[in-house]
């Protein structure tokens, strides 16, 4: 279904040197199968690994309509990088994802769906609900994903199966306006965007999608994650 | 709206008072007073309770959490499609 919208990808990347052609030629084929008018912004954070060359080189290919550079001088966290990102985007609407194949462009024409079926303001990603789900995790992952699911549901109530997925589709005007409500980092942001959103009053329509655990390159999960997550965890539990 | 820590307090603080009445016989019945021992225990039996259902709520959804094989082959499949067509439009491969 072709709609008239057009949708910027916000990808912010680091070190994302082998990720980054795949998941461009994927979101190319998806968005033109769809019909849909498009646009990627890679906001690379001064990666070593040359991440930006391939961007660049990436541009030449698709030309500079579809393949927007904006990139930063250091990491400087994902909550400025989209607002960054989104000061630059010419879409009304905007897609956020990792740019590490983890999550899969197939599923995009979903997501317009889904924001069009209920003129949804934000539709979010779940691998908790329907058909979703993950692959490459063992046992214990699987353990700490879904109680940290939990503990989330049960504290913070935050009407939503996967608050902290980071595939979503937003309008764009709320975007911006709930990130600069939002104060919170790392796993923890994607959760209080949600719960910011709730609390905004706006609607939040979900999409079962398959997490494919990183190809190239490590997942970060270790005790200090955990510790920043239980921090934020709280702090939202006596903020919001 | 009032911040979810306060919600649980008042909430909290509710049931503790209901609690402590009943305990302290500030509501006169011989029913009460016949089973003070289980109303002292009301607590630990609902945090048992609570807990219980959780593990298995927890328990539940991890044996249920759908495992994505397909996306994976699938995924593998793509990315050599990706490599060859990309390679054909002029992109060069670096190897690390």
């Amino acid at each position: 279904m072709a709609s008239k919208h057009k949708y910027s990808v916000l990808l912010p990347t680091y070190n994302e040197r082998d990720n980054l052609p795949i998941i461009v030629w994927l979101l190319v084929k998806y968005f033109s199968e769809g019909k849909y008018d498009y646009e990627i912004i890679i906001i690379d954070d001064g990666s070593p690994d040359g991440t930006l060359e391939v961007a660049k080189k990436l541009q030449e290919i698709y030309g500079e309509k579809r393949i927007v550079l904006r990139p930063r001088e250091k990491k400087l966290g994902l909550g400025t990088a989209y607002i960054h990102g989104v000061q630059h985007a010419t879409g009304d609407f905007v897609f956020i994802m990792d740019a590490d194949m983890s999550h899969h462009p197939k599923f995009i024409s979903q997501f317009i769906e889904k924001q069009i079926s209920g003129d949804y303001d934000i539709v979010s990603g779940t691998r908790y609900a329907g058909d979703g789900g993950v692959h490459g995790w063992n046992f214990k992952r699987k353990l700490i994903s879904r109680g940290a699911n939990y503990i989330v549901q049960v504290l913070l109530r935050p009407g939503c199966s996967d608050c902290t997925g980071s595939f979503r589709l937003y309008k764009k005007e709320i975007l911006e306006r709930l990130v600069k409500a939002c104060r919170s980092k790392g796993y923890v942001f994607q959760i209080e965007m949600i719960i910011q959103a709730r609390h905004m009053g706006y609607s939040v329509g979900e999409v079962p999608i398959s997490f494919v655990d990183r190809v190239f390159g490590e997942s970060k999960l270790g005790g200090h994650e955990i510790v920043e997550w239980l921090k934020g965890i709280l702090y939202l539990f006596a903020t919001t | 709206m009032i911040a979810k820590l306060y919600q649980w307090l008042i909430a909290g603080s509710i049931l503790l008072s209901i609690w402590l009445a009943l305990l302290v016989d500030y509501v006169q019945s011989d029913m009460i007073s016949q089973n003070k021992y289980t109303i002292f225990m009301i607590p630990i039996y609902l945090a048992v309770a609570f807990a219980v259902y959780s593990a298995a709520v927890v328990g539940y959804r991890v044996a249920t959490f759908n495992n994505c094989d397909e996306a994976a082959v699938e995924l593998q499949q793509q990315i050599k499609e990706a490599r060859e067509d990309l390679k054909k439009k002029g992109f060069v491969f670096t190897e690390r």
